[in-house]
């Protein structure tokens, strides 16, 4: 399986897909983090959803890791497209049949290409809390924001929660992405479905039906990330979470397994 | 173990249509065998069957004296091109390579030394999608030597090659053999498999016509005697004096053509003199693995 995960990285660190990556999660993280920075003595929404995070908040503990996590969705999005591509486009590219020649244990193919999902996945997540502990330290001054609570050890200890939160969320979303890909064998129609389905449907599902934000996976999993919200607890996102991905993951496994590779 | 493939009933329905039926026949070890069939006679999916990649509908198979429902048993030891080369666009054609030896856990020098053999070794660096068709393929080659097979399996090599890389691509295969490689090759080009193929199987609809070697599916051809008479005034009756005689005889293009082995020319040429005829030439052809190609599958 190791000997996958090393293959796959070699695809994974190819300059178009990493460097365009790092530039996107760079900037996403950098602007969402600059928004709560500079509108904070604002008066006006400048956290998620137009809720209002004021300095006194920010400079507390949280305000370490606010920038860092506001991000995780989009974070997720980025972890879907990349994955639900790679997978996919063994299968529009050809290439699945090369793979299998040479590994013919396709459980050792889908885990070892999961492993190397994962390894990325940190991977974003580290630079994702880089630049927006980065941006922070050096818009803090200007937001009138004091930093003498983020370095403390409850501090430090909560970007770790954070850390591990947002990598779930991430890899939540990414392995939704893989799931797609694998049912559709198809990079569009997998990118396409996940991203109208997490960035469309699921917002406008739960604006108009509120009960809905429970069961909605998208939401739940960007939920992890945010350690739960007033509505839904951080535990319930979680376990449900966990339970729709096993769920698909197993099925799509299955296929995988069994079906013929024939293009 | 003497075969490297050895196939019985070997069947693949897709719903109600049959791709393979009863497919039956064996690849000896370290031999070349051609691997031939109209398109859609079943021969790719001979090939994903026997490289793992489709699960057969019925009947048995070994590669390299293991079963073909265990190919990881027998796959480290298979190279294989299959429905001409697939790599990642964006990589490099040595970067292609290095996947495939980290994923197979060959030596990545391998890599240098693969791509010199198959004439890449200066383009090795540029990205795949700037290949062009013969490149694609030259690098597809270097892809499934990269194992250093015992087996080699490789569907339509010489596609989209220039006449000096078919060439390239015949010795290559050529010289795989005398080092002990077996070679299980499908072309279209038919004179290519002439050459280099010891055996052969032919498929048509699925189900196999010929399995075994070249020579005795040539052998076993009726030849043709061609015949030009010094005066083309005599062409009619010597294909009268060919008929009276029980043959099937012809005029193509000024010449006689008549169903016959070659033992028959000297009789025939004693029965033109007999009739006054002089013949300008006599000569026997013997079907070609192309002409015999068209006959059996009759395309």
């Amino acid at each position: 399986m190791l000997r996958v995960t090393r293959a796959e990285l070699r695809k994974l660190r190819r300059p178009t897909l990493l460097i365009s990556t790092i530039l996107v999660v760079a900037a996403l993280t950098a602007l969402f983090t600059s928004i709560v920075f500079l509108r904070a003595n604002s008066g006006q929404g400048n956290g998620q959803r137009g809720e209002v995070i004021s300095p006194a908040t920010l400079s507390s503990a949280l305000g370490l890791v606010y920038g860092f996590k506001i991000v995780s969705f989009f974070l997720g999005i980025t972890a879907l497209c990349v994955f639900a591509s790679q997978t996919a486009q063994e299968y529009t590219l050809g290439t699945l049949r090369n793979l299998l020649v040479r590994q013919p244990s396709r459980m050792k193919i889908l885990f070892g290409k999961y492993l190397s999902m994962i390894i990325f996945a940190i991977a974003l997540v580290f630079l994702d809390a880089v630049v927006a502990i980065g941006t922070s330290s050096a818009l803090a001054p200007h937001a009138k924001v004091t930093t003498s609570a983020w370095f403390t050890s409850s501090a430090l200890s909560l970007l770790g929660r954070t850390f591990i939160n947002v990598l779930l969320t991430t890899l939540a979303f990414g392995t939704f992405g893989m799931i797609l890909g694998l049912l559709f064998r198809s990079p569009i129609s997998a990118i396409a479905t996940g991203v109208i389905w997490s960035l469309i449907l699921e917002t406008i599902l739960g604006g108009v039906v509120s009960s809905t934000q429970k069961w909605l996976p998208g939401q739940n999993f960007d939920n992890i990330a945010q350690g739960g919200s007033l509505t839904v607890s951080y535990r319930w996102s979680l376990g449900i979470s966990a339970i729709y991905l096993s769920v698909a993951f197993g099925i799509v496994a299955f296929l995988f397994k069994r079906r013929d590779v024939a293009n | 173990m003497t075969t490297a493939i050895s196939v019985t009933d070997l069947t693949k329905v897709y719903g109600e249509r049959s791709a393979l039926s009863h497919a039956t026949f064996e690849v000896p070890l370290g031999t070349v065998c051609g691997f031939v069939g109209p398109n859609g006679s079943g021969k790719t999916t001979t090939i994903r069957m026997l490289l793992g990649l489709i699960a057969p509908t019925g009947g048995t198979g070994t590669v390299l004296g293991e079963s073909i429902a265990h190919p990881e048993k027998y796959l480290p030891h298979v190279g294989a091109m299959i429905e001409g080369p697939a790599f990642y666009p964006a990589l490099s054609g040595a970067e292609n390579l290095r996947v495939l030896a980290s994923l197979g856990g060959f030596p990545q020098s391998r890599v240098s030394e693969l791509l010199e053999k198959v004439g890449l070794a200066e383009r090795g660096k540029s990205k795949y999608k700037t290949y062009s068709l013969g490149m694609k393929q030259r690098l597809g080659i270097a892809a499934a030597l990269l194992p250093n097979p015992k087996l080699l399996v490789l569907d339509e090599p010489t596609n989209g090659l220039d006449p000096s890389g078919i060439q390239e691509v015949r010795n290559l295969i050529k010289d795989l053999a005398n080092e002990g490689t077996s070679v299980f090759v499908s072309s279209h080009l038919l004179s290519e498999l002439e050459m280099i193929s010891e055996s052969l199987v032919m498929l048509r609809e699925g189900k196999v016509l010929f399995a075994g070697r070249t020579k005795d599916l040539l052998a076993a051809q009726v030849a043709t005697l061609v015949v030009q008479p010094e005066f083309s005034v005599d062409l009619n009756s010597l294909v009268e004096i060919a008929q009276r005689h029980g043959r099937t005889a012809s005029v193509e293009d000024g010449e006689v053509h008549i169903v016959a082995d070659g033992e028959w020319s000297a009789t025939f040429n004693r029965l033109a003199f007999n009739a006054g005829i002089t013949l300008a030439s006599l000569s026997v052809t013997q079907p070609t693995l192309e002409e015999t190609f068209f006959e059996m599958t009759g395309e």
